[in-house]
């Protein structure tokens, strides 16, 4: 049954990461502002796909809805605010990208090398996975409940944080 | 599905976010990398998460990071709001004045 089980998930993980792929160079490589925001829409929306792959539901949701319905919109809000150039602005990229574009391609190297020394071609154990959003939040209400008080108190503080910041005088 | 899918996966997302930091200059741009290297480290949380019998710790430190994320951008825009109102300008390599 898991071998079935495996082709429509080679598929749905391939399809998945080739735009999560393009989308993601796109974000740092484009001209424009707002499609760069767009192009981060793909990227986030494949990670949840990602989520859905790895039986992680609860994850997915709160993906969408606190990265593509939230985090987005703030995104689009700060270019507009900004007074950013509306379709092709130059300059978005620094005269010194060839160092950056290198050590991005060394970090790829080695963190390809020590995974694929490390992990090599290890199955992620099927049977294991739980799907449950109950033992999300068995966990987070039981072991990690301090956690999730400081995280609440974290939001408040950057929320009111924000809102001091950006007031007008 | 070998690990390694999601795990290489989340290293080129990380790489490419890396890219964008060191590479961009428009502050905007810079938290969008930034964003695409928290959803790198999100995504190996929940794939080592998969390894462990009954346990979804993997799954509850993404939940936190995503909230962290939020709050992230959210006082990062701010900021760079009032930049923008200062300096009228929000590229990263003319904000100079605390250079030695």
């Amino acid at each position: 049954m898991l071998a079935n089980q495996m082709v429509p998930q080679n598929i749905a993980f391939g399809v998945m990461a080739t735009v999560m792929a393009y989308c993601a160079i796109r974000v740092v490589t484009t001209d424009n502002l707002v499609r760069a925001a767009l192009f981060l829409v793909g990227v986030l929306a494949g990670v949840a796909g990602i989520y859905i792959l790895l039986a992680a539901e609860f994850v997915a949701a709160v993906q969408i809805i606190v990265y593509i319905g939230a985090v987005v919109v703030l995104f689009l809000f700060g270019i507009m605010l900004t007074k950013a150039q509306i379709g092709k602005a130059a300059h978005l990229t620094g005269d010194k990208w060839p160092i950056g574009l290198g050590i991005a391609v060394i970090m790829a190297g080695t963190m390809g090398y020590v995974l694929m020394k490390a992990f090599g071609m290890q199955k992620v154990d099927e049977g294991r996975i739980i799907g449950r959003s109950a033992a999300v939040a068995d966990s987070i209400f039981s072991t990690y409940l301090i956690p999730f008080e400081v995280i609440s108190i974290l939001l408040l503080a950057a929320l009111i944080g924000a809102i001091v910041l950006a007031k007008k005088d | 599905m070998p690990i390694n899918a999601f795990l290489l996966l989340a290293a080129f997302l990380f790489c490419t976010g890396l890219y964008g930091v060191l590479a961009r200059r428009n502050a905007v741009l810079v938290l969008m990398s930034v964003e695409l290297i928290l959803n790198a480290v999100n995504i190996n949380l929940v794939a080592f998460g998969t390894r462990f019998q009954g346990d979804v710790t993997g799954q509850v430190f993404a939940l936190f990071v995503i909230a962290i994320a939020a709050a992230e951008v959210g006082v990062g825009l701010a900021i760079v709001l009032l930049i923008h109102r200062n300096k009228s300008s929000i590229n990263v390599d003319e904000l100079d004045s605390m250079k030695g």
